[in-house]
């Protein structure tokens, strides 16, 4: 039911049940908002979105007020911008306010609400929290001083992603946001997913650096070093630079990494080709031997670490191949260097990834060998962008250029694994190949491209009648799990992505304020796959000559030392 | 203690309650004129055992009296009562000889036990300090005691939720059956539908004790039309303000009558599960409570199918962790949900959506001690007392600088002045009366020429200040109203619950620049000074929006104290501002101590203890202080034998 509202003394149409904010917005009236976030139940915490409603004595909230047909609304009054003003006032007042050393700076929202709402004078000054930062985590850095307690980093963690590792701590002014008990990050149950640094409007949580050695090891004599790219951050790192989402910009950004001195700049959508063939030999071997199943996928090492801190009973049933970055870094140490004569020691791994938890991936204690990581440096997208800004190079003003050899070709395959249900439908081709020996006829599942965190298809290969499922959060995850314990049979295979939107969407991701960049990426990724010409990745070129010169065959002898791993329990605080 | 426990309640209870079964009359008629003290066979020793009393030494009171009754192998029972409001006069002793009128003692600590029964037990009166006699037909009166009801205190009362606080025995289910109660709970069920029940309550016009006033009738219709097939009642138990301790009085001294009004609510919602949220710290109150409620249980007045009427009803006690914010309903339905204790935003109303998603009334305990009175008397008695807008009584606990502090309940529409002048005595140490803080910590100060308000929702808003939960705190001349803005706005910073930016940040900012202004600034520089001034200049305009943009009432009353204060006595403010003076001399910074050359001998006794060496001079000759250096801690005054330092 539609009816008319006066808002700054004009009408406009409000539908009933809506909030006061969402008929605002549909009718182009921007109120400011912090906490707000779109699909949760408001918690009204930030009082920016204060209006003022002719007969209430109070400002109300926009986010959380249903909007009634006799309301008078005042959006910008007088009193409401002062109100604004100095709410955002008092965050400054317990604000480091070191924007220049700031993580963020330029594109912190609180940065930005000072600026419109025209602060130009320190009207309040008063003691400050004085809190420490906490780097402890392997991914995360947490800081608390700059924290503005809006609550979407909380309500991120525990309502969307599932991990609930963040709550509020301590009351009134002494509020603070952090794990269980305010420990350190590394001991809590973190899963390094970063989505919390997605959320945050301001510094206090941003990734972990690992660029600030980079710049000396690519300008060192001995040192070779290579790098690889995720298939996600082809399709968004433009971004960073202004470039509206939708289109793979690889070539691009080989050029330019090359152009930063990378010796090689490797296709981590070549190793996601390599993925999908081991993955798909597991996923056989169980089938045909009675293996344990459903089998969970292990590409995503935010959703390992959650499986590990509160379902360790599931190992066996998830997957044992390496991760893409994983296998590649192992590919790159064991077979690149001996083929061409680089001394293992000097070799310096980069990888570029659209997330938070291939940092912790790269130090897991499986990942190493003699106590040295696979993969050196991770890299988000965002520090990616940021380094190539550093060494002055314009990403449009390049030609674009293919990956290095030997690992340079991908088949599109490799590249769906970017999206939610990607991996399940590189898969299903692959498998299908192995289960059949013919190719799949139709390469394109839509069951596994809506887009939704949880999505199931069944599809008949040859003799077998299977369940797929894809979910994207380890809260879906966590559901499942209790469904399939509780005795649900009729899934096989299980693809986890710790993000909403997978890899796409990822914490390592430019955080930009477009809040259809992420659909675009995915869509960038779906043309990548309908306009390629190998689909599927035992069509590979470079992967049939890495098997046939190298590794034997999936999941061989080789491929066991190599591109396997292992899980272990881990014990960490509620 | 627990004499009655060898009465079969089931049977007293039926009998009571559900129709007199005539070959039981005489044995009953017996057993309730006993439980009810119109006739006693033995001396009955009451001894006040409620908070207030265990903190004046009611504990050693009532061992001091078991060991003299076993001494002299005298047969007497000791009975707990709780408070009876006259806090001051704890720990208090009643007695009650056979035959003669139940006999109030004020401070029987426990030396004086011995003395005092010593003649009392031989019906002499003894040279304690007595209050006064209860009142009754059959029993001898004490020559030369003053009737309770007779004192102004009593006089001025309308005890309706309080009545048998102070009286009655609180561990005991049979002494309240048989003064009446559970009464109104069995009329209610047997009688009335859900619907009619709230009916009663809305044309009786009671309202919402606990400060926001909202009809209790209209908030339970709400519910018990609201779709969905599961209810909760919560009573908010959550007393918090400092100063209040209303609700602590009624679970200490008569949980029954609480406990038959939320059955009775429960009943009017449908709601078959029942919580009552009391602070931990309460541990009295919980221990009564908890007792209480097995009582009534067991006495099948509450449980499965009450009273065969089909319905049932469970009471849970929670313990609140001690966050002020919990008396916030929504913080408090949140911490009964086993969540982080923080308001959200309404709508929509608890009555709607409220615990675990389901329609919840919360209601004071005052509210609900109403209740069982109103279905007994009826809307129409309970409506006369009062205003046209404010109906029945309120209970108020009054604290600070006055003669009697304790719990008084009064009539609506008294005025401010009764209270505290015939009620409660007036201002203690014959001192003169400067303000008034009602309504807690998120209430506001009126300063004495106010005081001729009359006690109702509407008339106390309309002068400035608000009903609140009941605290009252008195305030004499010697205090400084700087001090009080700082000590309401500290204890709101304190206890905010972090959630909402102008609560959190600004109220803690609002504290900050009340302690620039009334701190000594020491080596304060040019800068700083100006700061000092740029706050004071912002702090009306931060009041504002803090009340404007809080989310829950605790940040929207937050300045409350503050912006009162300012308002009746902005020139007390100015003078700490710039003449850097605190009037009341309360605030110790902003003394300045000076030596009188006359007077001072040179002993040096002030430079050696002075802790910032502000004081110069030489031996035998007058010592000075350096005004810069002095921080104003007053060893010096202390010290000085020849009293040569002053203030000024």
């Amino acid at each position: 039911m539609n009816f008319p509202i006066e808002v700054n003394n004009k009408t406009i149409i409000a539908r009933k049940g809506e909030t006061i904010l969402e008929a605002l917005d549909r009718n182009g009236i921007n109120v400011p908002t912090l906490c707000h976030m779109p699909d949760l139940y408001p918690t009204g915490s930030c009082r920016m979105c204060v209006v003022e409603v002719e007969g209430k004595p109070n400002l109300i909230t926009s986010c959380s007020y249903p909007v009634e047909e006799w309301m008078k609304i005042k959006t910008h009054s007088p009193r409401v911008v002062n109100a604004r003003k100095t709410n955002v006032e008092l965050l400054l007042s317990n604000h480091p306010d070191d924007c220049l050393y700031c993580e963020r700076n330029g594109n912190c929202e609180l940065q930005s609400f000072a600026e419109q709402l025209n602060i130009r004078e320190r009207r309040f000054t008063g003691k400050k929290n004085k809190y420490k930062s906490d780097p402890s985590g392997s991914s995360i850095i947490r800081d608390p001083a700059k924290c503005i307690l809006c609550g979407r980093c909380v309500r991120t963690c525990d309502e969307i992603i599932g991990a609930s590792t963040l709550g509020f701590i301590g009351r009134g002014n002494k509020t603070i946001i952090g794990p269980s008990f305010n420990k350190q990050l590394n001991l809590s149950s973190c899963i390094t997913c970063g989505q919390c640094i997605m959320a945050c409007p301001t510094g206090a949580l941003h990734e972990k650096r690992h660029s600030t050695d980079l710049q000396n090891a690519l300008h060192h004599k001995e040192t070779h070093v290579v790098i690889q790219l995720s298939p996600s951050v082809g399709v968004s790192l433009a971004e960073e630079f202004g470039i509206k989402a939708g289109k793979d910009f690889s070539g691009l950004i080989n050029a330019a990494l090359r152009k930063t001195g990378f010796d090689k700049v490797f296709d981590t959508s070549f190793s996601a080709d390599l993925y999908i063939m081991e993955l798909a030999a597991e996923m056989e071997s169980r089938l045909k031997n009675n293996g344990v199943l459903p089998m969970f996928s292990s590409d995503c090492p935010a959703w390992i670490k959650y499986m590990e801190q509160w379902h360790p009973e599931i190992i066996p049933y998830v997957s044992v191949c390496k991760s893409p970055q994983q296998m590649l870094g192992a590919v790159i140490t064991n077979h690149y260097t001996k083929t061409y004569h680089i001394n293992p020691d000097h070799l310096y791994t980069v990888s570029a990834m659209p997330c938070t938890a291939k940092k912790f991936e790269a130090q897991r204690e499986q990942m190493t060998h003699k106590g040295i990581s696979d993969v050196d440096a991770v890299l988000t997208t965002r520090e990616l962008a940021q380094f190539i800004r550093l060494n002055g190079i314009d990403l449009q003003q390049n030609e674009t250029e293919h990956a290095d050899f030997p690992f340079h070709i991908r088949s599109s395959a490799g590249k769906l694994m970017a999206v939610p249900g990607g991996l399940t439908e590189s898969l299903i081709r692959t498998l299908h190949f192995r289960l059949t020996g013919k190719d799949i006829s139709n390469f394109k599942i839509n069951e596994l491209r809506i887009s939704k965190d949880y999505k199931e298809v069944k599809i008949k290969i040859g003799d077998y009648k299977l369940g797929f499922a894809a979910v994207s959060s380890v809260k879906h995850a966590n559901q499942l799990i209790e469904e399939i314990k509780a005795g649900r049979n009729d899934i096989h295979f299980i693809e986890v992505m710790a993000c909403p939107g997978g890899c796409v969407g990822g914490g390592g991701q430019p955080i930009v304020k477009d809040a259809g960049a992420i659909k675009a990426r995915t869509k960038a990724i779906y043309d990548i796959d309908d306009k390629d010409p190998i689909k599927v990745s035992y069509k590979n070129p470079a992967i049939v000559e890495l098997y046939r010169d190298f590794l034997g065959e999936p999941n061989g002898e080789m491929s066991t030392k190599l591109l396997h791993t292992s899980y272990k329990k881990r014990d960490v605080p509620l | 203690m627990n004499s009655t426990k060898s009465i079969d309640l089931p049977r007293l209870a039926a009998y009571c309650l559900t129709g007199k079964n005539q070959e039981e009359t005489s044995i009953m008629e017996d057993l309730i004129s006993k439980l009810r003290r119109d006739r006693v066979d033995k001396p009955v020793i009451y001894i006040g055992t409620g908070t207030c009393g265990y903190i004046a030494g009611a504990g050693r009171t009532m061992q001091a009296t078991l060991n003299y009754l076993k001494e002299k192998e005298i047969d007497a029972e000791v009975v707990e009562v709780g408070c009876i409001g006259l806090c001051i006069h704890e720990p208090m002793v009643d007695i009650q000889m056979p035959g003669k009128r139940r006999i109030s003692f004020s401070r029987v600590t426990e030396d004086k036990v011995e003395s005092l029964l010593d003649e009392i037990l031989n019906n002499s009166l003894p040279d304690s300090p007595v209050i006064g006699q209860y009142s009754h037909n059959n029993h001898e009166q004490w020559e030369g005691v003053k009737l309770l009801s007779e004192m102004a205190y009593f006089r001025m009362q309308n005890r309706i939720v309080l009545k048998n606080c102070g009286i009655i025995n609180p561990f005991s289910i049979e002494e309240y059956i048989a003064r009446g109660g559970y009464k109104s709970l069995t009329r209610a069920l047997r009688n009335y539908s859900p619907d009619k029940v709230c009916e009663i309550v809305e044309d009786s016009g009671l309202r919402g004790r606990g400060g926001g006033g909202f009809p209790t009738g209209r908030k339970w219709k709400t519910a018990l039309n609201a779709q969905d097939e599961q209810r909760f009642l919560i009573c908010n138990g959550d007393e918090s303000d400092p100063g209040a301790f209303m609700d602590r009085a009624i679970f200490e001294g008569d949980p029954h009558k609480l406990i038959e009004g939320v059955a009775i609510s429960a009943y009017a919602i449908n709601a078959g599960k029942a919580y009552i949220y009391v602070r931990a710290e309460y541990a009295l109150a919980l221990d009564r409570l908890r007792r209480a409620i097995d009582q009534a249980t067991e006495a099948g007045l509450l449980g499965h199918n009450i009273l065969g009427s089909g319905f049932s009803l469970t009471i849970q006690v929670r313990e609140g962790a001690g966050a002020f914010v919990c008396g916030e309903e929504t913080a408090l339905i949140s911490s009964i949900e086993g969540k982080r204790g923080t308001p959200r935003p309404k709508p929509p109303f608890p009555a709607i959506k409220g615990l675990f998603g389901k329609p919840t009334v919360v209601n004071n305990v005052e509210t609900l001690a109403n209740i069982p009175a109103i279905i007994e008397n009826g809307p129409a008695w309970f409506a006369s007392i009062g205003t046209e807008k404010s109906k029945g009584t309120k209970v108020f606990a009054l604290a600070g600088k006055i003669s009697i502090t304790g719990l008084a309940e009064v009539s609506m529409g008294t005025s401010l002045k009764d209270l505290v002048y015939y009620v409660c005595g007036g201002v203690k140490n014959g001192k003169r009366l400067k303000a008034i803080q009602l309504g807690g910590p998120s209430g506001s100060c009126l300063p004495e020429k106010s005081l001729d308000v009359l006690i109702d929702y509407e008339a106390l808003l309309e002068a400035g200040t608000i009903m609140g939960s009941g605290g009252l705190v008195v305030m004499d001349e010697d205090t400084c109203m700087v001090d009080i803005a700082k000590f309401f706005t500290d204890f709101l910073q304190r206890e905010s619950c972090g959630k909402c930016i102008p609560c959190r940040e600004g109220s803690r900012r609002m504290h900050e620049i009340l302690e620039n202004i009334t701190r000594r600034p020491v080596n304060e520089s040019g800068y700083e000074t100006l700061e000092r001034f740029k706050g004071v200049m912002q702090l009306e305009n931060l009041a504002d929006v803090i009340k404007d943009t809080s989310l829950c009432g605790l940040g929207q009353t937050a300045p409350n104290p503050l912006l009162s204060a300012l308002k009746h006595f902005r020139e007390e403010f100015e003078e700490h501002i710039f003449d850097r003076k605190c009037r009341a001399g309360v605030c110790k910074d902003l003394k300045v101590y000076y030596i009188d050359v006359e007077k001072c001998t040179g002993c040096t006794a002030c430079a050696k203890k002075c802790p910032t060496n502000a004081i110069i001079g030489s031996p035998r000759t007058p010592h000075f202080i350096i005004e810069d250096k002095c921080i104003g801690c007053g060893i010096c005054f202390d010290v000085c034998k020849f009293v040569a330092v002053f203030v000024k």
